[in-house]
């Protein structure tokens, strides 16, 4: 497989794994470290654990409007 | 557009044409699937390519300079750009569940000709111009939700309207939800043991995911996934088992206690132990299997049964009373147009979008993917046999428990069919009986499995994809009740709370306690109601969620054309005004239909007056079998004709409300909506 091909193969398979962690509420956790380390620099960060674990729970925070899928 | 842009989209609509021809003007002979496909295929192509953009340019004026939520207010969790390839299957999984399944199944019975020209006429000029016009709005409004827009656009008392609309809705889906499973679950024994094996699994999950390694989605749906691949082969055994099948040959009434309980149990437990990981599983199954099913029909091509119109267009069905209008704009619900993807519209994907360009692509695209799925139930449904389809879909009161009576009853119907057919599918698929497994999961399982075993697996696997087909629904039907519930309570805190302020505090448990008591009390008594129903439930609640659903439709599409009224860009509100008039149309027909109409079959009231009045003469009509029975018939009736007026009351005042504020902006010569961000913001 030429090099070209691999790193298109290797781009799609982490789209899906991306768009597959998204469909159940956990968004892309190098995009968010990448942003506190940006714009809030010297703030902590959380680690992958304390990221998915707050994410969970924002999933089925009914009170900030999430409403989820029914039909 | 080049000459080879027009020559390419000619080649679309002339294909489309074709296949549509095909598809409405055959008669007497079966048609193939493939060219339902291929028509819907093309119609959805030609309108994102030129109603749709239309819309978006038009219409809305999108601006992809301007700066979108998602940038404003970054913060790497809730606000955060995405791709938008990676948002569209977001959104399109948070919107797809049972709806779009369920009523195109339903809708079947007139026929597949009637059903599918509203899936695609319906999506195309409704659905989806209401998703992408939410979404945009919420855009525009830093992602605030739909019942924030009705308040701040149309007043305090338009939104409080508007939310108890959204709470009951709540409370008719989670019935009609919940009795669909158990529907598709009682007398069934492989099926109960599979789908109450996806407790202890999701409990493994969850664990898995909190304490031996954090966080992994893949591992832990892997696991899971395995699992119930295990859960589904043993389920077999269960039911070949007479010792075992008798733990979970369950009755309807049992199933359904059995499903309130769990929906109160799991909605108070923490969401990491249950809810998420089996959300998770049911998430992954869901889109894999719509995939799976996309490509089954494209290999194998199967050929429709159905005939494209039935005599029941008259409105003398089995399976759902009344007319093809407004009914079967009722029914077909989800797969053309849903009022629930308005609160998904402006919930969690417009924080997520990376450009207004991208609002065509996600909200109308995503719908038109929805339709698809309805397309591809319809096709499902249309697949099997008619008279087994009717076997299926009309309660045991009109076709009796016996497949020798049954036959003759649908043979008499004009669907010729032998006893030894119903038997055979039901042997085919592992189940004792087929008769009147009302509420289309069921239906659409022996269509998938006809469907996915002539390529994957053969006859011999027609049980095990059944029972899959089965375990899918029910798993996120599941989820829904769950999560739902939880919505529901939240409601409840929130509009108890006005009186009682400390129920508000939605982090007390004891709070949580009594609100998911209250919620699982409300959409409990429908769900045991219509499965106590002798007509089968489905006939007497499924309308009432469709007359729910498009209400709440109709009042998102009045929010839209407000909005558009007081952007000033009146010129084009025809895009959302047209799809309101039809809703309001229909849902205000058929809401006053099931209130007041003489015949019986639809009338809520006329059917009470009929039992209320045998009942004082002392006489007892069938299908009940005491006096008791006899009153509680007249009590249900009046609830759900209480309901159908409210509904139709809530409809009315938004059009009233709609209207004044329309005729506000109007007059008035500037615009009068409150935007968030444009060009003061993106000059910054």
């Amino acid at each position: 497989m030429s090099d070209a091909l691999f790193s298109r193969v290797r781009f799609a398979c982490e789209m899906v794994a991306k768009t597959a962690c998204l469909m159940v509420g956990v968004p892309d956790y190098e995009t968010y470290v990448a942003h506190r380390r940006m714009n809030h620099p010297g703030l902590p960060v959380m680690t992958y654990e304390e990221f998915f674990r707050e994410r969970q729970e924002a999933r089925y925070a009914v009170g900030k409007g999430r409403f989820r899928g029914c039909c | 557009m080049t000459l080879r842009e027009k020559l390419m989209w000619t080649a679309v609509a002339v294909v489309g044409a074709i296949s549509f021809a095909v598809v409405a003007l055959t008669r007497g002979e079966p048609v193939n699937a493939a060219w339902l496909v291929v028509a819907s295929v093309c119609i959805y192509f030609i309108a994102y390519r030129f109603y749709a953009l239309f819309i978006v340019t038009q219409a809305y004026g999108v601006d992809a300079r301007r700066v979108t939520p998602a940038y404003r207010h970054n913060d790497g969790l809730d606000y955060v750009p995405t791709n938008r390839y990676v948002l569209f299957g977001h959104h399109f999984a948070a919107i797809a569940g049972a709806g779009p399944l369920v009523g195109p199944v339903l809708a079947a019975q007139m026929g597949y000709l009637p059903g599918t020209l509203w899936i695609l006429a319906g999506v195309v000029f409704a659905g989806a111009v209401q998703d992408a016009t939410v979404l945009f709005l919420s855009v525009r409004r830093d992602g605030k939700s739909l019942g924030e827009m009705i308040r701040s656009e149309m007043g305090p008392v338009a939104g409080g309207v508007a939310g108890i609309g959204v709470l009951l809705i709540c409370v008719i889906v989670l019935a009609v939800l919940a009795l669909v499973v158990v529907n598709a679950l009682k007398g069934s024994p492989w099926g109960a043991f599979t789908v109450f094996c996806t407790l202890p699994i999701a409990l493994i999950m969850g664990v898995y995911s909190r304490f031996v390694r954090p966080g992994r989605i893949g591992e832990m749906s892997a696991i899971g996934v395995a699992l119930l691949v295990m859960a589904l082969i043993y389920g077999r055994t269960v039911s070949e088992t007479p010792a075992l099948a008798a733990w979970f040959n369950l009755s309807g009434p049992d199933l359904a206690l059995i499903i309130i309980g769990y929906g109160f149990v799991a909605s108070v437990l923490p969401v990491w132990l249950v809810l998420a990981p089996r959300d998770y599983l049911s998430t992954f199954l869901k889109v894999g299997t719509i995939l799976l099913l996309a490509i089954g029909i494209v290999v194998v091509r199967p050929e429709l049964q159905m005939p494209a119109l039935t005599k029941f267009v008259d409105g003398s069905g089995p399976v759902w009373a009344g007319s093809l209008f407004p009914f079967l704009f009722i029914t077909i619900a989800c797969g053309s147009v849903s009022g629930w993807h308005a609160l998904i519209a402006s919930g969690t994907t417009p924080k997520m979008i990376e450009n207004e360009n991208h609002i065509r692509f996600i909200g109308y695209g995503g719908m038109l993917m929805e339709s698809f799925v309805a397309i591809m139930a319809m096709i499902a449904a249309s697949v099997i046999h008619p008279g087994v389809y009717f076997a299926m879909n009309s309660s045991a009161g009109l076709i009796g428990v016996d497949p020798a009576h049954a036959a003759e009853v649908i043979s008499g119907w004009g669907f010729a069919v032998t006893p030894d057919v119903l038997t055979q599918v039901a042997h085919d698929v592992g189940e004792s009986s087929i008769l009147s497994r009302t509420g289309a999961a069921p239906t659409l399982a022996v269509g998938m499995a006809s469907i996915l075993s002539s390529f994957l697996g053969g006859p011999a696997l027609a049980g095990i994809w059944y029972h899959f087909a089965i375990l899918f629904e029910a798993l996120f039907i599941l989820t829904t009740v769950d999560a739902g519930t939880r919505v529901c309570r939240f409601m409840i805190q929130d509009l108890v709370g006005n009186v009682v302020p400390a129920f508000k505090a939605t982090e007390s448990w004891t709070n949580n306690v009594i609100g998911s008591a209250l919620s699982c009390a409300l959409w409990g008594y429908f769900l045991y109601q219509g499965v106590i129903d002798p007509l089968g439930g489905i006939w007497t609640m499924w309308p009432l969620f469709g007359t729910a659903n498009q209400m709440l439709a109709a009042i998102a599409l009045i929010l839209c054309t407000v909005v558009l009224f007081k952007m000033k860009r009146e010129r084009f509100a025809w895009v959302t005004i047209v799809p309101t008039l039809w809703l309001v149309l229909c849902t205000v027909t058929a809401g006053l239909e099931k209130v007041a109409s003489p015949d019986m079959r639809v009338g809520f009231v006329s059917h009470a007056l009929r039992f209320g009045d045998a009942a004082a003469a002392g006489r007892i009509v069938a299908p009940a079998k005491t006096l008791s029975e006899m009153g509680r018939i007249v009590f249900n009736d009046y609830v759900d004709a209480a309901l159908a007026a409210l509904f139709t009351a809530i409809v009315v005042s938004m059009v009233v409300y709609g209207f004044i504020e329309a005729r506000k902006a109007l007059r008035n010569a500037r615009s009068t909506t409150v935007e968030i961000g444009g060009a003061a913001v993106a000059a910054q």
